[in-house]
């Protein structure tokens, strides 16, 4: 019998040093990460380098009693609902544009392009050009109207991709099914498409909700005289000087991971329903 | 039993007979799937378009099924013309080919999809869907999804979805390509039988010559958006009406020789070997010298090694090229002598004990010959 070279036992050199290159990956991305999370548990007297000086909750304190760290409990308090507000109109926008997408029409090519070039256009640029227009038009920039059109032009591009990944495995036929069976549009569409689509959909609003409150550069001319999490963070990386600064880090982290495994929890569960085992139902 | 499914337009008491006039679909790149179609499906009827793919039988079966819309033409059922009706409207049901179970629905509430998106309550629909699933024998799987069935369970799904409609046609779209060949077998008459139960028109798309044959009452053969042939399938089979008919349903030799002479209505041909052949004409008159195909069935000949002189009608001597032992029968294949790379080769089909009372081998000469009344003349195509 002829041995793969690949088999486990005999192992050439470029294994090692792919895995190498992956081991350095990992330090790198986690490697700085771990370290703000361990001097975000800075004990009271220790400072914004390592060593610790005992463990305590106390930066997490200083951080929500707002003062001089800045206003991060307000920050959160316009990130959230902008990622909400985001994250469902990326899934119904890019829902109907997948739609329209699977049929040619005229203009499709030019406008797919259009669509795929505010992905490649500068994002601190277009955050300029659309603090300009409002200026010129006398429109008060804010996080809920400007702000949220710029990291439109940020998620809806992806959230379309996603889409059009999805729906290259729809099966058409299952609409004809259900218009076979007397369904009107309206009916496939909320009895047969959207639940079929539902783990894609997820996904294109964990991307929308995790996109806009992560979004700086777009938003930083946007938001108009209050701020967004990143650029508070930003802002008080300028003149915040303690460990409050890795406290924030580490929250704003646990709130993405729980973010994450939300969405995700939520796919495991519909795909393990629609693929439930056998052995487990009579 | 009072039934939900009553409904209004069911109530013209027809049984689904079928009716395509001057069917022409036209796509916009200009191309023809559908070029022409006129064809008559009586009530109660398995009928099966039969082609190779590519040859419009899909389209059609969609157009019938209102899934698709004629560009040019009519399609009746039951007398009325359905095109621009809905599906239920038509009063037809189709079973796509991948069977389109909905995923993320159980067998039961996939059966009962057409009477919820209806508006019947939960209650009603169940005790319906419950009564259809027993009918296709799947009551212990009510509660599965399509995922956890094997091919010929999703299926009977299909099936019991279809049938739920109470259609007056229903329509397959290959349904047996998707199962191994043991099942498709199995579904082939359980297809036949419920059609039998239900007594309503089946119209069932395949590739296959055999499943064809073995369903349907009648036969359609297709060729690039044309109907070729439409009879019983025993005429389609024991006499194809053209070349393109005998070659595609197998079973035939096609052979092709220029008329020399008719007598007493039995013509006599020669082909480009100088071999002679005789066959009966019956009414059709041609003129003497033209090419004509005619076809001999493969089973109704004889073979023998290729000792002395043939018989000078109707004998074909050539090479043998492959045997193929097939159960029942023996498969011979014969180049026939002075025949060229393009040219048919000739098969016999030789009974089983008759081909090992004295076999014929590969590279052994061997010689083919019948009786005149086993050949038929051809159209051309």
């Amino acid at each position: 019998m002829r041995r793969s070279q690949f088999s486990a036992d005999r192992r050439g050199w470029p294994f090692y040093a792919l895995g190498a290159v992956f081991a350095a990956y990992v330090v790198f991305l986690y490697g700085p990460m771990v370290c703000i999370y361990l001097l975000s548990f800075q004990g009271p007297q220790g400072g914004l380098s390592f060593p610790m000086r005992g463990a305590s909750l106390h930066w997490f304190e200083q951080l929500i009693q707002q003062g001089d760290t800045g206003d991060l409990m307000g920050a959160l308090s316009r990130s959230i609902p902008l990622a909400l507000i985001v994250m469902v109109l990326t899934v119904v926008i890019s829902l109907a544009g997948g739609l329209a997408f699977r049929n040619r029409f005229p203009g499709s090519g030019v406008l797919f392009y259009l669509v795929i070039a505010s992905l490649v256009a500068p994002g601190y640029v277009l955050s300029i050009g659309i603090g300009l227009m409002f200026q010129l038009l006398g429109w008060e920039t804010s996080w809920y109207t400007s702000a949220l059109g710029a990291q439109l032009s940020w998620t809806l591009p992806f959230g379309l991709l996603i889409m059009f990944a999805i729906f290259g495995r729809f099966n058409r036929s299952y609409e004809e099914a259900a218009r076979d069976l007397g369904a009107s549009q309206l009916q496939t569409m909320v009895l047969v498409v959207i639940p079929i689509l539902l783990p894609g959909m997820i996904a294109v609003a964990l991307f929308g909700f995790t996109l806009s409150y992560d979004e700086f550069a777009r938003t930083l001319q946007t938001t108009g005289s209050t701020n967004t999490v990143p650029i508070e963070i930003w802002s008080m990386t300028q003149n915040v000087t303690s460990p409050s600064i890795y406290a924030l880090g580490t929250l704003t982290t646990a709130l993405s991971f729980l973010v994450i495994g939300v969405s995700l929890g939520a796919i495991a569960l519909i795909q393990r329903r629609r693929l439930g085992s056998v052995t487990g139902r009579s | 039993m009072a039934s939900v499914l009553a409904e209004p337009e069911m109530a013209s008491g027809g049984r689904g007979g079928v009716e395509l006039a001057g069917i022409v679909k036209r796509y916009g790149d200009g191309t023809l799937p559908v070029d022409g179609i006129n064809l008559k499906i009586g009530s109660g009827t398995y009928c099966c378009l039969l082609g190779p793919s590519g040859c419009g039988k899909t389209t059609m079966l969609r157009m019938i099924a209102g899934h698709e819309t004629p560009s040019e033409g009519e399609i009746l059922i039951d007398g009325t013309d359905v095109v621009g009706l809905s599906p239920r409207a038509r009063g037809t049901a189709m079973m796509f080919q991948n069977y389109a179970l909905f995923p993320h629905l159980s067998v039961r509430d996939n059966v009962a999809f057409t009477l919820r998106v209806r508006g019947i309550n939960k209650k009603d629909r169940y005790r319906e869907a419950d009564r259809v699933i027993e009918q296709v024998q799947l009551t212990e799987l009510s509660e599965r999804l399509p995922s956890q069935l094997s091919g010929g369970q999703q299926q009977r799904v299909a099936l019991a979805r279809a049938i739920i409609t109470r259609p007056r046609v229903l329509l397959h779209d290959e349904p047996l390509s998707a199962l191994d060949e043991f099942l498709r077998l199995q579904m082939r008459s359980e297809l036949r039988e419920l059609q039998r139960q239900l007594g309503i028109t089946f119209i069932h798309v395949t590739h296959t010559q055999l499943e064809a044959v073995a369903v349907a009452d009648q036969v359609v053969v297709m060729d690039r958006g044309h109907v070729v042939q439409s009879d019983p399938a025993r005429t389609v089979y024991a006499e194809p009406r053209s070349a393109y008919v005998a070659r595609f349903m197998g079973g035939q030799n096609v052979l092709f020789g220029r008329l020399e002479a008719v007598e007493d209505g039995i013509a006599t041909l020669r082909d480009e070997g100088g071999r002679g052949f005789r066959l009966r004409l019956g009414g059709s008159v041609r003129p003497v010298g033209q090419r004509l195909a005619f076809a001999v069935r493969r089973d109704h000949v004889r073979l023998a090694r290729d000792s002395a002189a043939p018989p000078a009608f109707n004998a074909i001597t050539g090479l043998v090229r492959a045997v193929e032992y097939q159960g029942t029968f023996v498969k011979v294949t014969i180049r026939p002598d002075g025949s060229g790379d393009k040219d048919d080769l000739f098969v016999a089909y030789v009974e089983e004990g008759d081909y090992f009372a004295a076999p014929i081998g590969i590279a052994d000469r061997a010689c083919a010959w019948w009786d005149l009344d086993e050949m038929h003349a051809l159209a051309a195509d």
